[in-house]
């Protein structure tokens, strides 16, 4: 199991949870998992996120690996200038 | 030495490993085209048979379009095509639905010089002749350029009926985002505070201010196969979106990028192109188009316009007990997440138990934002950075020594949610403090500024190949457009990496028919994530290299390594062969097993964060309330400076246009919804003869997650100015200023009303 940190507006979709908890080995199950579990999740993950793990940021990377104790936080998707 | 570098070094690892080439100052290679006008711009490109296109843009901020009537137009003798929003392609998705109707209206205009229509003719005078010819009835509406304006019940709607998604009850329809981020219990922080500041504040909409309006040269063949000829950040993007406007597979489209007269994000889209290359499909001849710098202005991407209430709460020691922003970001007629990344970044500077941040985007009459440099950044920072100011002053703290006590560093649980790793805030606060800039005694009517900056950095899709030339030359090819000096740090990150004089290497970019696909050159992450690729396609030309020496030494090719730029038996039982350099193995290629190259296609992540402190001495004149800035010093985490002078370029110009949006440059709507001050007479931009020399302190705290340390540095230099110039102009006024630009006006008005 990992635990997932969401950011804040996501909280409506999960009842109020900040913290969840999925059973995933990389980060293209993490997200599978999250829109299976909270479906209200699901059009946000499409729309496009971006997930940072133990402290890195990744975007569209569905086979970085997590493991248990990582810290995995769902961020929103970001672009610079 | 062996050059090859081990996965996942730490910091401390990379800060020992000597370097050759890699931090050396070499001539641009792009400097004698550029000085002699040699290089070739958006506007330089001809071809056979060319026709020229204009636009007709919008008089109204705001109006349904009932009829557009192109038929005399049409018929004017040297007009070959017309468009309008008739002639693209539906888009499935909304965002490049957005960005088709905003280079063509559908519907309604939405702001001041909304494109409704273009003219490809034989010259731009008759093209422009027939755009008068052009009959669209227009059914006018009621109109909002405000930020908090667009936000009242009674505002006009601009998407009527589009529901927005994830927006909280009790907003309007024009709010089309809206986010939180933060943790901590912001009630018990407060609590612990022995005072605290509210304040608000609204800063302009400003314009990137690139030299280089916008251009372009289209071609569309009769076999459907297209070519694009661009200024532009990003020639994958735009061969993406204007293949699908028209309706055409991307292998049709080859797009090529020219040089770029800047960009600093608001070149991260399309305007022109894909109307060019419709209007080139409808006339069957190359079809070029050049804004004007008016239609630069009021048709281009400037960045935001922000109003934000802040919160925060210290002890009398200086620690920060809790933090709090509302911000609400305008960026125009469409939906945008610039606001999104401002409540990301607004306190990433500090280490803070109870912590908060909201954002709404708001959608206005004006036209779509682009980014700029760190979107989003530097406007809430400068509202943070101006609260914490205003808490040393009432303190009587310094405020370097409060940001040394509240920095965020590693293992600090950020604002926007991750933990940090290596970061050089600390680092960066001490060169600050121990420079003599912020020691040196104030004139009458100087005020000294101190503000932090942060911004996150990003990586993403990178393909760059290297062919090892027959004379022991190397071409590098990769795909983004060079913007800040890439093509510099690449062929230095290529020769340090092969161990072969910077003068043997030539790097260019390619068009999109003849490299991977590449991400928009954004985010500042081209040195990173560009050069991060290159040395990877060195390793493989490497491997490469000591497997021909090996099999002429007729050894296991695990028994060759690369040192110093050649091929060396490694271990015991090697044998005993002279080095064999890149040029021998080179010369043999041939005979050896033919070309010998090196590529690397990769989604790059890793991207480290970058922080920088800035300090500013301004002078204010109290009879006029003119601003000059009398010194200037920035600090900056580069992780490793690859060619320091380009850094420092980096750092001086983010500074200078920071400068420009503290003081001078604001977007100005009259009441009709128009543009005011379209152009850079009345938009006044700092100009060499009004700053100083911008000095700069490069510090290097390695990014683990580059080969060589590496941090994207083109966007944090923005970030800090808009604070530290405001913190300045406050002390040498005597009045707190919470409005940006501080033009004279405003600052008499704060100092009268002061009174």
């Amino acid at each position: 199991m990992v635990t997932v940190t969401l950011w804040g507006s996501l909280r409506s979709a999960t009842g109020g949870l900040k913290d969840v908890e999925v059973e995933a080995r990389n980060t293209g199950e993490m997200l599978k998992a999250l829109a299976k579990k909270y479906p209200a999740l699901e059009s946000v993950i499409e729309g496009g996120v971006s997930v940072a793990i133990d402290g890195l940021i990744y975007k569209e990377a569905w086979f970085t690996p997590i493991k248990p104790d990582s810290e995995v936080v769902l961020m929103p998707y970001m672009k610079g200038g | 030495m062996v050059t090859e570098y081990v996965e996942g070094s730490t910091g401390a690892e990379l800060n020992k490993r000597e370097f050759k080439v890699i931090g050396t100052r070499p001539p641009r290679p792009d400097g004698i085209d550029k000085v002699t006008g040699r290089a070739l711009f958006g506007a330089d490109l001809t071809a056979p048979g060319m026709l020229h296109a204009t636009i007709l843009r919008s008089p109204h901020a705001h109006a349904r379009i009932i009829s557009i009537d192109t038929s005399a137009a049409l018929a004017m003798s040297g007009v070959k095509a017309v468009v309008t929003s008739q002639d693209f392609v539906k888009q499935s998705s909304s965002g490049n639905q957005d960005t088709l109707d905003n280079c063509m209206a559908r519907g309604k205009v939405l702001y001041d010089g909304h494109a409704v229509a273009s003219v490809a003719a034989t010259s731009v005078k008759v093209a422009n002749a027939a755009l008068k010819l052009i009959k669209v009835e227009y059914e006018v509406l009621p109109h909002e350029t405000d930020v908090d304006g667009a936000m009242l019940d009674t505002a006009p709607v601009l998407h009527e009926g589009r529901k927005f998604r994830n927006i909280p009850e009790g907003n309007n329809a024009n709010v089309s985002g809206y986010w939180e981020f933060g943790h901590g219990d912001l009630d018990a922080g407060f609590a612990k505070a022995d005072i605290i500041i509210e304040r608000s504040f609204k800063t302009a909409a400003t314009h990137q201010g690139y030299i280089e309006p916008h251009a372009t040269l289209a071609t569309m063949g009769p076999d459907g196969r297209g070519e694009i000829w661009v200024c532009t950040q990003g020639h994958y993007m735009v061969r993406d979106l204007s293949a699908a406007f028209i309706g055409i597979e991307t292998s049709q489209l080859r797009v090529t990028a020219s040089e770029i007269g800047g960009g600093f994000g608001g070149k991260t889209t399309v305007y022109l192109e894909p109307v060019a290359l419709a209007l080139s499909k409808k006339a069957g001849r190359p079809v070029k188009m050049v804004m004007t710098r008016e239609e630069v202005f009021r048709a281009t991407g400037p960045t935001t316009s922000s109003s934000t209430d802040i919160k925060i709460g210290m002890t009398k020691d200086g620690r920060i007990t809790a933090g709090q922003a509302k911000l609400r970001y305008q960026g125009g007629a469409y939906p945008n997440i610039t606001a999104m990344l401002g409540a990301m970044t607004a306190f990433a500077s500090y280490d803070l138990d109870a912590v908060q941040t909201l954002a709404w985007n708001v959608l206005t009459n004006r036209p779509k934002q682009a980014a700029y440099r760190a979107p989003g950044a530097p406007m809430a920072i400068y509202t943070v950075e101006s609260v914490v100011d205003e808490l040393c002053q009432k303190l009587g703290l310094d405020p370097l020594e409060v940001r040394l006590m509240n920095a965020a560093k590693k293992g600090t649980l950020s604002s926007y949610g991750p933990t940090f790793d290596e970061i050089g805030l600390v680092a960066t606060l001490e060169a600050a403090k121990a420079h003599p800039h912020y020691t040196a005694p104030l004139g009458p009517n100087q005020g000294r500024g101190v503000s932090c900056g942060f911004w996150f950095n990003f990586a993403g899709n990178t393909s760059v190949s290297m062919n090892i030339n027959e004379d022991g030359t190397v071409a590098v090819i990769e795909g983004n457009p060079d913007i800040g000096g890439s093509r510099a740090s690449i062929s230095m990150m290529a020769a340090e990496e092969l161990g072969i004089p910077l003068e043997k290497v030539r790097t260019i970019v390619a068009d999109t028919n003849s490299i991977g696909f590449n991400d928009v050159t954004d985010g500042s992450r081209v040195t990173f994530a560009v050069g991060l690729a290159t040395i990877k396609a060195a390793r493989a030309a490497i491997k490469n290299m000591c497997g021909r020496a090996a099999q002429v030494w007729g050894i296991d090719a695990d028994a060759v390594d690369w040192v110093d730029g050649a091929a060396v038996p490694t271990g015991h039982n090697a044998g005993e062969f002279p080095p064999m350099t890149l040029a021998e193995i080179a010369a043999d290629q041939a005979k050896t097993g033919g070309p010998i190259a090196g590529h690397h296609e990769v989604n790059v992540d890793g991207a480290g964060v970058s922080f920088g402190v800035h300090l500013v001495d301004v002078e204010v004149d109290p009879e006029t309330g003119f601003t000059q800035i009398k010194r200037y010093t920035v600090f900056q985490d580069a992780g490793k400076a690859i060619h320091p002078d380009y850094v420092e370029g980096q750092m001086q110009g983010g500074a200078v246009q920071g400068i420009g949006w503290a003081l001078n440059e604001e977007y100005i709507y009259g009441e009709d919804g128009k543009l005011q001050n379209a152009g850079f007479l009345d938009y006044r931009i700092p100009v060499a003869s009004d700053l100083p020399m911008i000095d700069t302190v490069i510090l290097e705290i390695p990014n683990p997650g580059h080969p060589y340390g590496v941090r994207g540095v083109g966007e944090t230099g923005i970030v800090p100015p808009l604070a530290a110039v405001a913190n300045g102009v406050s002390h040498a006024a005597g009045v707190r200023m919470f409005e940006l630009p501080m033009s004279p006006p405003r600052i008499l008005a704060a100092i009268d009303g002061a009174k």
